[in-house]
């Protein structure tokens, strides 16, 4: 059994926090007190309400609930005998922009809520572009509230349209369009009893059955680039293993096996894998987001924060980035700025050479005059670094291409990179 | 071809402990016993063997532990040959001159924080790995892997750091501390599952046995020890119960059961209607934002 990530992107209005309440509900993931505690909280609740709030599932802050909005990203877990899936709920306003940033990182397929009543609208670009640019491969775009506009078949083909036309100046892979309305359960994981012209999945029989295998790059055909960042160094140093010396790291795309050639970066250096161990064991093959031991022919230098990689297929090195940037903190971002750069397990310290433009999310223009990035801000920069840094472009390898800033003073993450390529 | 979920989810955690010992100089792993923390020592293993682990086990005692559960820690730690620290909550009282919590449905479970507090600042820990699954409660569904917390050990939601792919940060300032959980993302039974997968031996109480409780507000205490105080009303019954998760006795009911195998326990608690920590911890139903408060407060 598999595991799938999905994150819903959506704000109170759109009915998101419904529509995840209402996918545990009906999949029966909620359990009694869970359930009570949400009838008991829904009762104190001022609006008079006397159906359950299915979006108190997932206020889990103490202020949020007394604003009833989200704020934060929360992760919800629940399986079916398909698949287990973990939600990541992210919040929908501009203002939170770095938090779908955030959750998007990690996912395979996002969740897009348009409200039958309004179409494609601003949040809907804007989380579309997030989506995009994150680099998930599979968007569903959740028609809701189907239930106001009398189940229409025309308001959803319309709609259907609008985002395609959409879609296509986005670099996304493959979309799927559900009408749906979470309030009364329609298509979420039943099937509709209004909607007979629709004849594909509910939500969940896509969420169950969608193919994610290519997303976390196994297939050598595919994504032949072995890449390892070295996490730690086991040495045990006792007599018995007295020359014992293993890399362990979790390979972040294609594969090992012994007898590859690897090349260390940024050393340069050269070296044959002599072993893949795992638990005590020895493997034929060490495939991505496999948590392995490596072990070399030669005594090369290797320290935490080096890439090993397969000799035949290297990633790009440099000291001169491209990226495209989410800007998180408060602090302004200005050129000159300097940070500490954190891709893989390599740290760097960084300054920006340049912002190329600052992107806006909601009409997707290019504004090539910006002399700062703002908290929620997206933009191209340029950035030098002090220590030459390896990545794939991140629209090839999410794995490996993706990094952060972090403020050297304060030590926050205050930046999300999408490295794209040498800037020099 | 995607990898199980299970070992998704192992190299995941296997990942994160690794990020520990790559980014800290004096972690430690904090283990109580339960099901959660042998799950962690079980992957510290995989993660760092043939090597020492990089850090000792620590255990926090509030005095309270089920018999079984301290049997079972002292036999794990001379059987795999690391450190073990043991802190007692008793010290900590003592020492500060605390005010131990008395009454009805007295519990030493906030003192931890006290001890766990002070044995941080006496090993100079800068990192914790613990247990914590976001699945368990409402205030955990947001908490990062590295949970960074400022010397009072305290968790302020709205300074969390946002954690992009499986990048990890955990630059500190001195006196600062940081809390990693890598088994974040398991539910429940993705731990039973893993525990079975796995063939990890577990402390006997959370089998169905049977035992001396105490039945107070619905709920099935153990009298063991004396730590529970009888008073009038309460009934004494003996029954057949198996021990959900492992909290100290105070705080942790029991749940009639007939599941004498990990398979059994596995099939009940695949049917069952109640969370783990709904039926179990009497410590989360004081108020709805109880765990939250405590965090804010330093506990784990």
């Amino acid at each position: 059994m598999d595991l799938l990530r999905f994150i819903t992107a959506g704000s109170v209005d759109d009915g998101k926090s419904t529509l995840i309440g209402r996918l545990l509900y009906d999949s029966k993931s909620i359990l009694t007190d869970q359930l009570e505690a949400i009838e008991r909280a829904s009762k104190n609740r001022s609006n008079g309400s006397t159906t359950i709030d299915l979006a108190l599932l997932t206020d889990g802050l103490r202020s949020e609930r007394e604003q009833g909005i989200t704020i934060d990203v929360a992760y919800r877990y629940f399986q079916t005998p398909k698949r287990k899936f973990i939600i990541v709920d992210a919040p929908g306003h501009i203002q939170y922009t770095r938090n779908m940033v955030t959750g998007a990182s990690n996912c395979q397929l996002a969740i897009v809520l348009v409200d039958a009543r309004h179409g494609v609208a601003e949040q809907t670009r804007r989380h579309s572009l997030i989506a995009s640019l994150l680099g998930i491969p599979h968007i569903v775009v959740a028609v809701n509230k189907m239930d106001l506009m009398d189940y229409s078949e025309g308001v959803f083909s319309d709609i259907c349209i609008h985002y395609t036309e959409l879609a296509s100046k986005l670099n996304v892979k493959q979309v799927t369009f559900i009408p749906m309305s979470a309030l009364n359960g329609d298509n979420i994981v039943d099937r509709s009893q209004f909607m007979p012209w629709y004849n594909g999945p509910t939500l969940l029989e896509h969420l169950e059955t969608i193919d994610v295998s290519d997303t976390i790059n196994t297939k050598e055909s595919r994504f032949p680039q072995g890449r390892l960042p070295v996490q730690f160094v086991i040495r045990p140093q006792t007599a018995e293993l007295h020359d014992y010396r293993g890399y362990a790291g979790k390979v972040a795309s294609g594969s090992f096996r012994p007898g590859d050639a690897v090349t260390v970066l940024p050393s340069g250096e050269t070296s044959i894998i002599d072993a893949i161990e795992f638990a005590g064991d020895h493997l034929a093959e060490a495939v991505a987001s496999q948590s392995v031991i490596l072990h070399l022919t030669d005594d090369v230098d290797i320290s935490r924060g080096d890439l090993l990689v397969r000799s035949d297929n290297q990633p790009i090195t440099t000291q001169t980035v491209d990226a495209m940037l989410c800007w998180m903190d408060t602090k302004e971002l200005r050129v000159g700025n300097k940070y500490v750069l954190q891709v893989g397990t390599a740290r760097t310290r960084c300054s920006v050479r340049g912002i190329a433009y600052q992107l806006n999310v909601n009409t997707y223009a290019h504004n090539e005059d910006a002399k700062v990035l703002r908290l929620n801000d997206m933009g191209k920069v340029v950035l030098r670094t002090a220590q030459p840094i390896s990545f794939d472009p991140y629209p090839e390898n999410r794995a490996t291409g993706g990094a952060i800033l972090i403020d050297e003073t304060s030590n926050v993450t205050v930046g999300a990179l999408m490295l794209i390529g040498n800037a020099g | 071809m995607a990898l199980d979920y299970l070992d998704q989810l192992e190299s995941e955690a296997i990942h994160i402990m690794r990020e520990v010992a790559g980014q800290f100089e004096r972690p430690a792993l904090l283990f109580s016993g339960g099901k959660d923390s042998i799950t962690l020592v079980h992957l510290a293993l995989k993660a760092f063997r043939p090597g020492k682990f990089p850090f000792p086990l620590v255990h926090v005692d509030t005095g309270h532990n089920f018999q079984e559960a301290l049997d079972y820690r002292d036999a794990l730690a001379e059987r795999i040959g690391e450190q073990l620290v043991v802190r007692y909550v008793e010290d900590t009282i003592e020492r500060q001159g605390l005010k131990e919590p008395t009454g009805r449905n007295a519990t030493r479970n906030g003192l931890q924080t006290f001890t766990l507090l002070e044995t941080i600042e006496e090993f100079a820990f800068d990192a914790c790995i613990g247990g914590a699954r976001r699945d368990e409660e409402k205030a955990r569904a947001k908490e990062r892997v590295f949970s960074v917390r400022d010397e009072f050990g305290s968790w302020d939601p709205k300074r969390q750091r946002p954690e992009l792919w499986n990048l990890y940060n955990g630059r500190i300032h001195k006196g600062e501390n940081v809390r990693v959980f890598p088994i974040s993302n398991w539910t429940e039974l993705d731990v039973w599952n893993y525990i079975r997968r796995e063939k990890i031996e577990l402390p006997p109480i959370y089998f169905a046995h049977e035992r001396e409780l105490l039945v107070r507000d619905g709920k099935l205490m153990a009298t063991a020890g004396g730590v529970i105080k009888p008073e009038s009303g309460d009934e004494i019954v003996t029954r057949t119960v198996r021990f959900r998760t492992v909290g100290d006795i105070s705080c942790t009911a029991a749940s009639e059961s007939q599941a004498f195998t990990l398979d059994a326990v596995i099939a009940e608690i695949q049917a069952t209607r109640i969370s783990e920590r709904g039926e179990t911890r009497m410590d989360d139903q004081l108020s709805e934002a109880a765990m939250e408060d405590r965090k804010k407060g330093g506990y784990f």
